[in-house]
């Protein structure tokens, strides 16, 4: 077996014994693999489904799509929105885009939490864990997409973020944005099926959508993938994030510091040891010599 | 039978010593007291409105701005400038300086009280900070963050330098048992002191490294770990100065006029390390600028902030530091030992706030009442501080 396989065959392992039988419920035909969400932006069509079935299913604010004019102009998902659907003028015409945590396979977040209440489950999403959090929202400094958003008016403040609905998927259920989407726009799947549909789409319409699958290699790839029409710097994403996972960026650091806590100490007290015992150390010196010199004096 | 009631009797004088000690001494009105006591006092009542309200009501923290002045300051500058203590305990205790003997107390208290309440000023920030127990116990270990590593690193830290201090507290209640043992602890726990400060004064920095995309590309580095750990050499060695030359005005009849002699004589070493330092943070400063070619940056007004930090706030006091200390003039030491403080609290408040989140229209400004938490923050640590050294042996280094 070699170390891909193995590595695979123990992530099954642990997520079957956490998850029990609902992996089968899904059907999935890589049950090893990470879930996402495809958004193929042509597709939709702005009707907010997503928002209000969102809202719904976290008991969080449920928005009146019809009246409220909330398109006029882009929003962030916020402390009581999971997700929000902006609308951008292009030259292909208005596109929506759904915006929610991307659910990186690398998350920053969760790697940046000094208490791992943010976690990146083994099936995919990352969800959050109010027992454990403390509060520091080095999680919001950390995340490149800048998700997760904290509530200042509260004694006891969430961290809030769209946790890809893990506890439907448990269930055996599509997250419920993915379930009120009436045009197709939001597909549910294994990573490597979703990067399958969304690359047979550009093959089948070369000149239907830029060549470009959003999240497939953006900080290091993410569980949500996007496919556009138009250059995805202009509806709204970020395209200088790079293709480095944002944990690699401490990693050198973290990896230091077991070389310095051991190697120092042994440093400075080979240094010590070096340093002039036999300096005549006059009147104030007497206090930072050992208690057998002391003696000896 | 008998040790018992010996150690009966000895704790009954230290009980009834540490009552006597426990009063008020001086005159009442003095001005700052006149000055710290309201602060302290709003301070205290602002905390009450933000744990009962939140975060929200007392600060100008947004979703952009996750982190303001009481992390960007308390924490971040704050632990910056108490890196003398470290400093100064690796001089006098690995290498065996006894140049700087007389000043190794009233650093480590300083260190100390920092911590304590600059690292103490956390748990205001921390949204639950019920939980702020749960990096040190139960099953929730986020060993892959550096959070993590500066949460364990700022405790030990404080135990270390507790112990470094805790001769001191010995001597005052008289224990000469206790004190000859805890004086034999010294080396170990300055080692391990010095090797903590490493870690976490570069961590501070590593804390900025996942925030690439958001900080402004002349304050974020890779290397941001190292420029951290050094200017907290010279942050350390500045404030020392600046403290001593404070606590020399003020306390000074509790100095000896030996004491007050070689104070001087301290300075100008302390001036040329942090020249030396100065010089080496400002070649890495321009070194990672030129090897980043980030020349077309410098002609907008956030290069312009950049060359005011790293030219009038390193480049300026560090050429200070050199000619005070070749002149011989403590003035002109003095003075740059205030620019090379403002220089490191520029610095982590860029860092930390001021370059976060550079392209947001939307700046973050501190509310008044944090600032007025602040002012509360450094005042009670001055509190505690006067009350240390008016009753315990910090300034001298006899016994």
């Amino acid at each position: 077996m070699d170390r891909r396989g193995f590595l695979k065959t123990t992530l099954v392992a642990g997520t079957a014994a956490l998850a029990g039988d609902d992996l089968g419920a899904l059907e999935l035909r890589h049950p090893e693999e990470f879930v996402g969400v495809l958004v193929d932006t042509t597709r939709c069509i702005g009707c907010r489904a997503c928002e209000v079935a969102c809202g719904e299913t976290h008991d969080l604010f449920v928005p009146d799509v019809i009246n409220d004019g909330a398109l006029a102009t882009p929003r962030k998902t916020s402390e009581r929105q999971y997700t929000v659907v902006n609308k951008y003028e292009t030259e292909q015409g208005d596109i929506f885009v759904k915006r929610q945590c991307m659910h990186c396979h690398q998350a920053a977040c969760a790697t940046a939490c000094p208490t791992e209440a943010m976690h990146k489950t083994l099936k995919g999403p990352v969800t959050w864990d109010g027992d454990k959090c403390i509060g520091c929202r080095f999680c919001m400094i950390s995340c490149p997409f800048d998700v997760p958003k904290f509530e200042y008016n509260e004694w006891n403040p969430k961290l809030v973020k769209c946790t890809m609905c893990f506890e439907r998927q448990e269930k055996g259920l599509k997250p419920a944005c993915v379930s009120a989407c009436p045009t197709d726009a939001l597909q549910f799947g294994v990573q490597v099926d979703n990067l399958e549909i969304a690359r047979h789409r550009i093959y089948a319409h070369p000149d239907k959508y830029v060549h470009q699958i959003y999240g497939e290699h953006e900080a290091g790839g993410t569980g949500w993938l996007y496919l556009s029409a138009v250059p995805f710097d202009q509806i709204g994403f970020r395209t200088d994030l790079g293709r480095t996972p944002y944990p690699e960026y401490t990693r050198e650091f973290l990896y230091a510091v077991p070389a310095i806590l051991f190697g120092v100490p042994a440093f400075l007290l080979g240094l010590n040891a070096l340093a002039d015992h036999d300096k005549p150390t006059g009147g104030m010196g007497s206090e930072f010599l050992t208690g057998d010199e002391e003696a000896e004096r | 039978m008998n040790t018992n009631v010996a150690t009966a009797g000895e704790f009954n004088r230290i009980v009834r010593f540490l009552i006597h000690e426990l009063k008020p001494r001086g005159p009442w009105l003095t001005t700052f007291n006149v000055i710290s006591i309201p602060v302290i006092v709003a301070g205290l009542v602002i905390l009450c409105f933000r744990f009962i309200y939140g975060l929200g009501s007392v600060t100008n923290l947004t979703q952009e701005h996750p982190w303001g002045l009481w992390l960007g300051f308390d924490v971040v500058t704050g632990v910056a400038l108490a890196g003398g203590a470290y400093v100064i305990t690796f001089v006098v205790y690995v290498m065996r300086v006894d140049k700087y003997q007389s000043i190794v107390r009233i650093t480590v208290l300083n260190g100390l009280l920092a911590y304590m309440f600059y690292g103490g000023a956390l748990l205001f920030d921390l949204g639950r900070p019920w939980n702020a127990m749960n990096p040190f116990i139960g099953n929730s270990f986020g060993f892959a963050s550096v959070l993590f590593l500066i949460c364990w690193h700022f405790a030990l830290y404080m135990v270390a330098a507790f112990v470094e201090f805790s001769p001191v507290i010995a001597e005052w209640l008289n224990l000469e048992k206790a004190r000859k043992f805890l004086k034999s602890l010294a080396l170990g726990t300055v080692i391990l002191g010095v090797t903590l400060s490493l870690l976490h004064q570069s961590g501070l920095g590593a804390l900025f490294l996942m925030a690439m995309p958001k900080i402004h590309p002349l304050w974020w580095s890779q290397f941001t770990p190292v420029l951290f750990f050094v200017s907290s050499i010279y942050a350390g060695l500045s404030m020392i100065i600046f403290e001593g030359t404070v606590s020399h005005g003020v306390f000074k009849n509790l100095l000896t006029p030996k004491g007050h002699h070689s104070f001087d004589d301290m300075v100008f070493g302390l001036a040329k390390g942090a020249a030396i330092t100065m010089f080496v943070y400002y070649v890495f400063k321009a070194l990672l600028f030129i090897h980043e070619k980030q020349w077309d940056l410098i002609n907008t007004s956030w290069g312009y902030w950049y060359l005011l930090e790293v030219l009038g706030f390193v480049l300026v006091p560090a050429f200070m530091f050199a000619f005070g200390h070749k002149h011989r003039s403590l003035n002109i030491i003095k003075t740059a030992a205030v620019i090379a403080l403002l220089g490191v609290i520029l610095n982590r408040l860029n860092v930390s706030i001021i370059c976060f989140q550079w392209y947001e229209p939307v700046r973050y400004y501190p509310s008044w009442q944090e600032i007025t938490v602040t002012l509360m923050v450094i005042f009670s640590e001055i509190w505690i501080f006067r009350w240390v050294v008016t009753r315990m042996p910090v300034f001298s280094s006899e016994h």
